[in-house]
C-alpha cells in the first residue's frame, strides 16, 4: 500500500497572499465589493457561505481567470495585478470542484503536461515529477488509469497531483468534495490538511464545516459578494458576531 | 419481351458491365478516390482553419468565417465548381496546364471546408469551459490549451460527421466531369456515363453505383466503430472497487487527524 507516510518529508514553501478591496462585476453585476483579505505564508484560509455569497468568484480573481474591475492582488508581498495572467498562474495552483481532469490523457499525462508543456522541462523529468507527485497522493499504482477508469475521489486526487507539479506558492480549492460520494470526501480532506500541515498556502471554498474547523487558521464567511466576518475557527463557529452568520450556520449545521 | 428481361437488359447487362470493368478500376476508382482523399484533405485544414475563426474573440476573424460558409454551404455544388472550374481555368493553366483536375479538388475542397469548419466548430464548442479553465489555471496560453487539450477532445466527437462529409465528398466528386476531363483523368461516374452512352446501356452506369457504394457503405458502418473507439481511447478494464477500499490509500501520516498540529485550539 502507498500512503502518505512514506513521502511526506516534502514541504512546500506557500507565499503570502494578500486582496486588498478587490471589486469585480461579470457585467453590470457587482459580485465581490472590496474584498480584503490577508492570507500568512504556509497558512489555511477557508471560505464559507451561502450560494452565490462569491466565493469562487473570489478564487477566480485570484489567479484571474475572471479579471477583477479594481483593487489589488499581492503574492508573497508582492502586486501581480500587472503580471501576465499566464505567469501568476504558474505560482497558483487551483483544484475544481468537477476535477476538469484531460480525459484523454492518463493519470500520470494529466499531471505531467503542464511540467512538459508550460515549465518546458524535458519529458522524462516531468514524468519523473508526475509520478512523484501521483505517490504522494497515494495513486502510485493507477498512473496509467484515465480519468473515467478512476473514482470521483481518485480524480481529485490527481486533480491535486497536476496542481501541484507545478510546485505552486498557492493552492486555492473550489469546493473539491462537493462532488464527492461521502465516503470518498475524507480521503481528499485528509489530503489537504496534509498539503496544509507541510506549508502549503491554501485558500479552501469549503462546505466542510468540520475540516474548516479542526485545519484552517481563518475562516472567512462571505455573503452578497462581501466578507462579514473573518477570524479564527473558533471565533467564527462558536461565537458568531453577526446575525448573517449565525443564520448561515444555524442552517448548515 | 417481358418487363423483366426488358429491366434485366437495360440495367444488369452483364457483359456490357464486364466490358466497362477494366476501365473503371484503372481509371475511374483510382481517380474518384484522388479526387475525393485530395478534396478531403484540403477542406479539413481550411476547414479547422474556418472554425477556429469562427470560434475567435475577434470579430474581424468571426465575421469573413461567416460569411465564407454561409456563402459556401448555401451555394448549389454543381453551380460552384462550374463557376470556379470555368472562372479561374485561366490561372489554372498558367499553374498546372491544360488540365482541370486540380481546380475541380479546389472547388471541392472550397465546398467541403465550408461544411467541416461547422462540423469542428460545433466539436470544439461541446468541450466543457472546465477544460480551458483547468488548462489557464495551470499556465497554460489559450493557443496552447487550444492545441494541446481543446481541439482534440472537439475533432474526436465529431470523427463520425467528418466520415460523412467525407462520404459527401465522394458523391460530389462525381460533378468534376462538367468540367470536361480528359480519358485517363475520368472518374468513376464519367467512366460510366461514356460507355453508356456508347452501348446505349445503364448497366455501365450501375456499375459506377455499384462501385460509390462499395465505398460509402462500409465507410458509413465504420464510423460507429471508430466513433467508440476514439471518443473514449483504449480502455482498460477493471473490477469496480469499493469505496471503502479506497479510502486505506490515503493515510495522513502517524495516524488520523488527532494528532495534527493545528488540532487542539493553538490557532494564532
Amino acid at each position: 500500500m502507498n500512503n502518505l507516510s512514506s513521502t511526506t518529508d516534502a514541504t512546500w514553501h506557500g507565499a503570502s497572499l494578500e486582496l486588498r478591496e478587490l471589486t469585480l462585476a461579470y457585467g453590470p453585476i457587482e459580485v465581490l465589493r472590496k474584498v480584503s483579505l490577508r492570507v500568512a505564508p504556509g497558512s489555511t484560509t477557508c471560505i464559507i457561505g451561502p450560494s452565490g455569497s462569491g466565493k469562487s468568484t473570489l478564487l477566480r480573481g485570484i489567479n484571474r481567470l475572471h479579471e477583477p474591475q479594481s483593487g489589488d492582488v499581492l503574492l508573497a508581498d508582492r502586486s501581480v495585478l500587472h503580471d501576465k495572467p499566464d505567469t501568476l498562474r504558474l505560482r497558483i495552483g487551483m483544484v475544481f470542484q468537477h476535477f476538469n481532469l484531460f480525459p484523454d490523457h492518463s493519470a500520470l499525462e494529466n499531471v505531467a503536461l503542464a511540467p512538459w508543456r508550460v515549465k518546458g522541462l524535458p519529458k522524462a523529468q516531468a514524468m519523473a515529477i508526475a509520478r512523484q507527485r501521483l505517490e504522494e497522493v497515494g495513486l502510485g499504482q493507477r498512473a496509467d488509469h484515465r480519468p473515467r477508469d478512476l473514482s470521483g475521489g481518485q480524480q481529485q486526487r490527481v486533480a491535486i497531483a497536476r496542481a501541484l507539479a507545478m510546485d505552486p506558492e498557492v493552492m486555492l480549492f473550489d469546493e473539491a468534495t462537493s462532488a464527492l460520494d461521502p465516503e470518498l470526501v475524507k480521503g481528499v480532506l485528509t489530503l489537504m490538511a496534509d498539503l496544509c500541515r507541510r506549508g502549503m498556502t491554501m485558500v479552501v471554498v469549503t462546505h466542510e464545516m468540520s475540516f474548516a474547523r479542526k485545519v484552517a487558521d481563518q475562516v472567512v464567511f462571505m455573503d452578497e459578494g462581501e466578507i462579514v466576518e473573518a477570524g479564527p475557527p473558533g471565533a467564527i463557529f462558536d461565537a458568531p458576531q453577526s446575525p448573517r452568520l449565525q443564520r448561515f450556520l444555524s442552517e448548515v449545521l | 419481351m417481358d418487363l423483366l428481361t426488358i429491366l434485366s437488359r437495360t440495367f444488369f447487362d452483364f457483359p456490357s458491365m464486364m466490358e466497362v470493368l477494366p476501365q473503371m478500376l484503372a481509371t475511374g476508382l483510382v481517380n474518384t478516390v484522388i479526387i475525393s482523399l485530395a478534396a478531403t484533405l484540403l477542406g479539413t485544414l481550411f476547414g479547422l482553419l474556418l472554425a477556429l475563426m469562427g470560434i475567435s474573440p475577434s470579430r474581424w476573424l468571426r465575421l469573413p468565417a461567416r460569411l465564407y460558409t454561409d456563402l459556401f454551404r448555401g451555394l448549389p455544388s454543381i453551380l460552384t465548381i462550374l463557376l470556379i472550374g470555368q472562372g479561374l481555368a485561366r490561372v489554372s493553366y498558367q499553374l498546372f496546364g491544360p488540365t482541370p483536375y486540380p481546380l475541380g479538388i479546389f472547388a471541392l475542397s472550397l465546398i467541403a471546408s465550408a461544411y467541416m469548419g461547422e462540423i469542428f466548430r460545433a466539436g470544439i464548442q461541446s468541450v466543457e469551459r472546465g477544460q480551458m479553465e483547468a488548462c489557464r489555471a495551470l499556465g497554460m496560453s489559450y493557443g496552447r490549451a487550444m492545441r494541446l487539450v481543446v481541439i482534440p477532445q472537439g475533432i474526436r466527437r465529431v470523427l463520425p460527421a467528418i466520415v460523412n462529409q467525407f462520404i459527401a465528398i465522394i458523391k460530389d466528386s462525381s460533378l468534376v466531369y462538367l468540367l470536361g476531363l480528359m480519358t485517363q483523368q475520368r472518374e468513376l461516374f464519367r467512366v460510366g456515363q461514356d460507355a453508356a452512352v456508347l452501348t446505349g446501356n445503364l448497366s455501365p452506369l450501375m456499375l459506377a453505383g455499384l462501385f460509390y457504394l462499395i465505398i460509402t457503405v462500409p465507410l458509413t458502418h465504420m464510423v460507429n466503430y471508430v466513433d467508440v473507439r476514439y471518443r473514449t481511447g483504449r480502455r482498460r478494464l477493471t473490477v469496480p472497487q469499493s469505496g471503502l477500499k479506497e479510502v486505506d490509500e490515503v493515510r495522513p501520516p502517524s495516524g488520523a487527524l488527532i494528532t495534527h498540529p493545528r488540532i487542539g485550539g493553538n490557532h494564532e
